[in-house]
């Protein structure tokens, strides 16, 4: 009764954390986050830096607390810091709304939760998928996000993938130009499609951290937590146990 | 009820065992709680450490530079000031600065401070919290005769030296505060640091 | 010395008297299951969420502009305020958890039956209670959920004839759901509900112990004393239950723990993900969704065609449990003595509930909307089958004493 009860309840909760729909019902690529590789973190929080953050803010993030999640250096949070900027400052945008609106149509998200509210896999899959569409302002489109305002930061190092399109017929019999899927770039990008590859995986990891860098205490203390209340438990089962004795189990003329 | 013998040092032992245990686990649950208390990474954020560029300080001159909600004096004293301060110890209460709650150790020398030219202290009276004024010139009417240079405190009228030493006889106890602070380059001071890193 | 500062104590307040009476006197059936752990879970629930609340209300900010931002301050910059954030959104689940376990021991048992009527009616004003404590707790990260959540929830009550408007306007505070509505709600979710509740658990618990448990067998201990006028099937509920509901309060701590160091989100459904978005009022998200344990009740609005009689429907999904002592005609309590009638109906409903549990959290189509209809009918069946089965229906004889 009670494991029908779990197993109903369990699959019930197994639906899915974030919305993780691409556009057009795009599969998303999966990426395994692995918040021990403290390095890949590290290389994330670079690229974020230097790619992302001159348009987005990320003002719920402070630099030192980087720092002293991923067990940087004095040398290596320095690097992190843009001028001005100390340890305890927020990762604030460097672009103003004005200008962001006028030259994007729209202010670039602030990034800080980003990956709670897509999750992992839309990020990566997104990151991944711009390519060429000249109809656009800034030249491409991404298979993800239609239509979406941001350019391809990463032409230059993955190049600009190339759509193929397919015809697919409408209910009321016109014929619609869909994207069927992308291939590699006319000019190849100055990474490997590997090394493109385990850069966006660090980047993500290191979004995902951002939304929230409690996950690294809460994964450390977590199994102390867990084996003390287990000591507990074990011990007032025999506790009970014990008591218990005193009742006996099938009534008697007693 | 029963007839089974009780063994009550079974019961005791798990008994108390399981309560130790228990309350072990409330002291940890108490930890989270009681250190939310503590300045948050915002709060620390806020308050920390201040850095004052002293390169236009002309001798004479004082700045305040606001650092944890507090106004931090930097003073150019004159060479003038500098020798004045030795001769005022016999109107002052803790000349030597043996109050060692008032200043960290580089700064319990008689001009307290790491280089005599620079004098930074907290802006605080130690009576009843007021700022006190800058008084550098000598002898002012409503100061009188002997004043050599110092802080005025309009509040409750308490006087310091341009060392931040209080006088005899004043409302306020102490002398001024002297805080943490590090010479970080030759024209920048930075205060809420202790020691300068290596 | 603690002996004479005690007795001290003793003759100006009733300690003893209410250790005996209520503890180590207060005798209960010695038969209890697992399915009798809930009540002592909610009360330890209740106080975590308190705790936990008091704590979250030193750093949040009860502002539109601001209560976004301080939560994500907990989370970051407070200490330990992540741990603090994720035991009061996980109790908050857990409590629900239980008390819909808890209630399902009522029904299974019979404990709502005769003397026991009030103590059950107590509990349903809990458990409004408790829902509108959560509802009001929910708007309060002012995330996209928060907003439009609370944004429907108040147009429904919109939606009732000739006062609606006003209602919905009086109950915001403003035109729209706004940092009015959001500051009074805090208002009521951190002190005002939170003492009604403290009330009413006051009441059930004093109820109870007037009468005393019920227990899996239905069977009365009061109605067969020994010599000394204690119940032979009864036990004193110190240190029998204290110590196996501190074993239960184990095992409820381990799981607790378990969600929160490793699945604070639940899967989406204890933090969901759309509420990591500040609150848009001109932007309204895909889906909007109530917390899961509203997603049974929102199943029940969204199966009827019309608005209102949709509102009419879900808020007697939930009254008609006050009904509860009236509707079960029978005399047997315990499902185990009852019909196989009893316990088909009741496993419909339980199949019923999750069901549309499941499909209150989904956007509406053809199928879910079918099958919504479908379970809204077996669900509100069960009251009208229990009505007719427990008068006509065969119930094997109660032992004479507990098994």
């Amino acid at each position: 009764m009670i494991r029908a009860f779990v197993f109903v309840i369990a699959n019930l909760l197994g639906v899915s954390t974030v919305l993780a729909s691409g556009g057009d019902g795009v599969p998303l690529k999966h990426v395994d986050v692995n918040f021990s590789d403290k390095a890949a973190l590290y290389r994330g929080a670079e690229t974020y830096l230097a790619r992302c953050a001159t348009c987005h803010s990320a003002k719920y993030m402070r630099y030192g607390r980087v720092a002293t999640d991923l067990k940087l250096n004095e040398k290596q949070l320095a690097a992190l810091l843009p001028p001005g900027a100390k340890p305890g400052s927020e990762m604030m945008g460097f672009m103003s709304e004005d200008y962001a609106k006028e030259t994007f149509g729209v202010v670039p998200p602030d990034l800080s939760l980003i990956a709670r509210v897509k999750g992992a896999d839309w990020i990566y899959t997104y990151l991944t998928s711009f390519y060429a569409d000249p109809t656009k302002r800034w030249g491409v489109n991404n298979a993800v996000f239609p239509d979406v305002g941001m350019p391809d930061v990463f032409a230059a190092e993955q190049g600009v993938l190339q759509p193929v399109y397919k015809d697919v017929k409408l209910p009321d019999g016109s014929i619609d130009k869909r994207l069927s899927h992308l291939e590699g770039p006319l000019i190849p990008g100055s990474m490997s499609p590997a090394e493109f590859d385990q850069t966006v995986k660090d980047l993500v990891s290191f979004m995902v951290y951002m939304s929230e860098p409690a996950k690294m205490q809460r994964m450390a203390y977590g199994p102390y937590v867990l084996i003390f209340i287990l000591l507990f438990t074990v011990l007032m089962y025999f506790v009970k146990k014990e008591y218990w004795r005193d009742i006996k189990k099938v009534p008697d003329s007693d | 009820m029963a007839d089974i013998p009780v063994n009550s040092a079974r019961r005791r032992f798990l008994t108390g065992s399981a309560t130790a245990v228990g309350a072990v686990g409330m002291g940890f649950v108490g930890v989270p709680f009681l250190s939310s208390f503590e300045p948050s990474a915002k709060a620390e954020a806020a308050g920390a450490p201040v850095d004052i560029n002293i390169a236009k300080l002309v001798p004479g001159q004082m700045v305040t530079v606001a650092w944890r909600g507090q106004p931090i004096y930097v003073v150019n004293r004159t060479d003038k000031m500098i020798e004045a301060l030795p001769s005022l110890d016999s109107q002052l209460l803790d000349p030597d600065s043996k109050q060692v709650t008032q200043q960290p150790q580089y700064a319990d020398n008689f001009y307290r401070s790491r280089k005599k030219s620079i004098f930074v202290v907290v802006g605080i009276c130690t009576h009843l919290g007021c700022a006190p004024t800058y008084r550098p010139e000598v002898a002012p009417k409503d100061l009188g005769p002997e004043w050599k240079g110092g802080f005025f405190c309009p509040c409750h009228g308490s006087k310091y030296d341009l060392a931040g030493r209080v006088y005899k006889s004043m409302p306020a106890p102490l002398n001024l505060l002297v805080p943490d602070y590090i010479f970080a380059s030759e024209d920048l001071i930075r205060v809420g640091v202790a020691e300068k890193k290596a | 010395m603690i002996k004479k500062l005690g007795k001290w104590v003793d003759d100006r307040l009733p300690i003893s008297h209410f250790w005996n009476a209520h503890l180590a006197q207060y005798y209960v059936p010695r038969n209890f299951n697992f399915w009798y752990f809930f009540g002592s879970t909610l009360l330890a629930i209740f106080v975590i969420q308190i705790v936990t609340g008091i704590w979250l209300a030193m750093s949040y900010k009860p502002s539109a502009a601001e209560a976004f931002n301080s939560v994500e301050y907990i989370m970051r910059d407070v200490h330990w305020g992540w741990l603090i954030r994720y035991m009061h959104s996980t109790g908050a689940s857990f409590f629900f958890i239980a008390v819909y376990l808890h209630m399902f021991r009522g029904m299974m048992y019979g404990s709502y039956k005769k003397p026991r009527e009030l103590i059950w009616i107590f509990g349903v004003l809990i458990l409004l209670a408790l829902m509108a404590e959560a509802f009001m707790g929910y708007l309060l990260p002012w995330g996209q959920m928060s907003f439009w959540g609370a944004q429907v929830i108040i147009s429904l009550f919109g939606s009732i004839p000739y006062i609606g408007p006003d209602l919905a306007l009086w109950i915001r505070g403003d035109y729209v759901v706004s940092d009015v509505t959001l500051n009074r709600f805090f208002a009521l979710h951190v002190i005002a509900l939170p003492l009604v509740l403290l009330f009413l658990i006051g009441g059930h618990i004093m109820a109870l112990h007037e009468v005393g448990s019920n227990n899996p067998d239905g069977r009365e201990i009061k109605n067969n004393k020994d010599e000394h006028g204690k119940p032979v099937d009864g036990i004193p509920f110190h240190p029998y239950y204290t110590v196996k509901d501190l074993l239960g309060l184990g095992v409820f701590l381990f799981l607790f723990a378990l969600v929160i160091f490793y699945w604070p989100d639940g899967g989406g459904k204890f933090l969901e993900a759309p509420n990591f978005i500040p609150a848009d009022p001109l932007k309204t998200p895909e889906h909007i969704a109530p917390v899961w344990y509203f997603a049974p009740h929102y199943a029940i609005l969204r199966a009827i065609p019309d608005k209102f009689l949709g509102v009419i429907a879900m808020g007697s999904a939930i009254m008609i449990f006050f009904f509860m002592p009236w509707i079960d005609r029978g005399m047997t309590k315990s499902i185990r003595y009852r019909s196989l009638a009893f316990k088909v109906i009741l496993f419909a409903f339980v199949i019923a509930f999750i069901s549309l549990g499941y499909l209150g959290t989904q956007p509406v189509s053809y199928w879910h909307t079918l099958f919504a209809r479908i379970f809204t009918v077996i669900y509100f069946g069960f009251f009208v089958a229990l009505f007719v089965v427990s008068r006509v229906e065969k119930t094997k004889p109660v032992p004479e004493r507990l098994t």
